[in-house]
């Protein structure tokens, strides 16, 4: 059993890590997702969007990657920042939900979502890098909740998150209004997370969407898609023997009643 | 008593503003591909600045690092180019214009230009020439050569495919009887270029396609890649 105080994250070697980069060292790289996230309130709900590219460095990691969470069947979380801190806060936060509405026979409420998030973000002090995006709609309407890896949190009717922030904001700041109709709001969403997709290098790809209603939610998966592959000018298939065998060896996994004489590998050299 | 201000940060003079080019020499052309994406962090600073120009009616530079050291040796370069055709009454050779960018850059070794150059053109003999450099004017001939962000990626990708290593069906020694044509070569500098551009976040916007062939001088084609 592990001591009550001594549960959760070690940060035995933070001192260490900090003494070995400061004498030049190298030091633990995470995968950030350069992302552009959003969310709005419109007419009759709520509508989270995000784009699709995670990346390692310079480097395209993942060209459709989810960043849009499922909670409840009433929220989802869109996350920008260290991929593994947004996946598994969303995942442990869902499943304390779930525990949560089997406890109380309830739906689930945004605000409880919410109180969760930031108190176990606040406890490690900013040390798990999760951005999100709190979408949802219960007893008291429609929401839209910022959650800070700090732990802070800001209830907005508009709100972008991560490295493409400043290029979706600028499309709602100009075009956002309240009390939108459907098919705009998916539009304006779609438009803003296009502006990140577009103008901010650590985003890109498709654009996903989930629209959140009092009593539907439909994820929009892929719904936007305007970056796809041109096809190649030539086939790079190899030629048959453009690779030279070594040697071929054949392995049986072990079995009890084959003869010792069948499990003898059958090893061919190659002439070249 | 005011106490001494200490700034923790060094002055940084050098900027990567990405983006990438490759070259290849054929028996009587050579290729150069260039992206015209300029980008600084995150940001694309402009979707449209060529990095690669035509000098002679036979030599293009093309040069990723940073981009105003690249225009600023360019412009270098031009003017004494000028000036040799205005001095010998002709225009300057591959040759001599591959080994005048080594001995230019060298100049500045102590203060470097942060450029990573490759000539293009056709030399005496008619034949393709692609020179590649460091950024204090190493120099060195080469059938193809990649740089810039992508050149990680492209590079390993031509020394497979053009020059023939790790292969037992072609040996690298044999590479010469198998050179590319220029319509192989054209295509294979577009996918490699698509193909960048879903990977790396540097390289986008656009690709120019530079042809050289001692009969129909310089072309330029223009094509369109991935902007996200």
């Amino acid at each position: 059993m592990v001591p009550a105080n001594r549960r959760g994250f070690h940060f035995d070697n933070c001192k260490r890590n900090e003494l070995l980069e400061s004498k030049g060292s190298i030091t633990a790289k995470f995968t950030k997702t350069g992302t552009t996230i959003v969310g709005l309130i419109y007419k009759d709900g709520v509508i989270l969007g995000a784009d699709t590219r995670a990346t390692e460095g310079p480097i395209v990691a993942d060209k459709n990657c989810e960043k849009l969470h499922r909670l409840t069947e009433n929220m989802y979380c869109a996350g920008a920042g260290t991929a593994a801190d947004t996946e598994y806060t969303t995942n442990m936060i869902a499943s304390k939900l779930e525990l949560h509405r089997l406890n109380t026979n309830r739906q689930p409420r945004v605000v409880t979502a919410a109180s969760m998030l930031s108190q176990h973000l606040f406890q490690y002090q900013g040390h798990i890098g999760a951005n999100l995006i709190l979408g949802g709609y219960d007893i008291n309407g429609p929401q839209l909740i910022s959650v800070m890896p700090h732990g802070s949190t800001d209830k907005l009717p508009y709100m972008t998150l991560g490295s493409g922030m400043l290029a979706a904001m600028a499309v709602f700041e100009t075009k956002w209004k309240p009390n939108m109709e459907r098919d705009d709001a998916i539009a304006l969403v779609t438009e803003a997370v296009s502006a990140g997709i577009f103008n901010d290098l650590g985003s890109g790809s498709n654009v996903d969407v989930v629209v959140i209603t009092k009593d539907r939610t439909d994820y929009l998966r892929n719904h936007s898609k305007p970056n796809q592959r041109v096809p190649k000018q030539t086939s790079y298939k190899y030629p048959p023997g453009s690779v030279s065998v070594i040697r071929k060896e054949v392995r049986y996994h072990s079995n009890a009643n084959q003869s010792p004489a069948a499990v003898v590998p059958e090893v061919v050299m190659s002439e070249s | 008593m005011v106490p001494t201000e200490h700034h923790g940060d060094q002055w940084e003079p050098y900027v990567d503003n990405g983006g990438s080019t490759l070259a290849i020499a054929g028996e009587d052309f050579v290729v150069i591909g260039s992206d015209t994406r300029s980008s600084d962090g995150y940001n694309i600073n402009t979707r449209y600045d060529p990095k690669a120009f035509k000098f002679t009616n036979n030599t293009v530079l093309a040069t990723t690092g940073y981009r105003a050291d690249c225009k600023s040796m360019a412009k270098s370069v031009q003017a004494q180019i000028t000036k040799y055709a205005h001095d010998h009454g002709k225009e300057m050779s591959v040759e001599a214009m591959a080994q005048m960018l080594s001995i230019m850059m060298y100049q500045k070794r102590f203060f470097s230009y942060y450029v990573f150059p490759i000539v293009a053109g056709i030399d005496k003999e008619g034949k393709g020439a692609v020179y590649s450099y460091d950024p204090v004017g190493n120099m060195e001939r080469v059938g193809f050569r990649a740089f810039g962000s992508s050149s990680a990626l492209l590079q390993p990708f031509i020394d497979d495919q053009l020059g023939f290593k790790n292969r037992a069906d072609i040996k690298p020694e044999e590479r010469e009887l198998h050179l590319p044509d220029l319509q192989q070569a054209k295509n294979i500098i577009t996918d490699v270029f698509n193909g960048a551009a879903e990977r790396d976040i540097y390289t986008g916007d656009g690709l120019q396609l530079f042809t050289i062939t001692k009969e129909g001088g310089i072309e330029l084609e223009e094509l369109p890649l991935k902007r996200d």
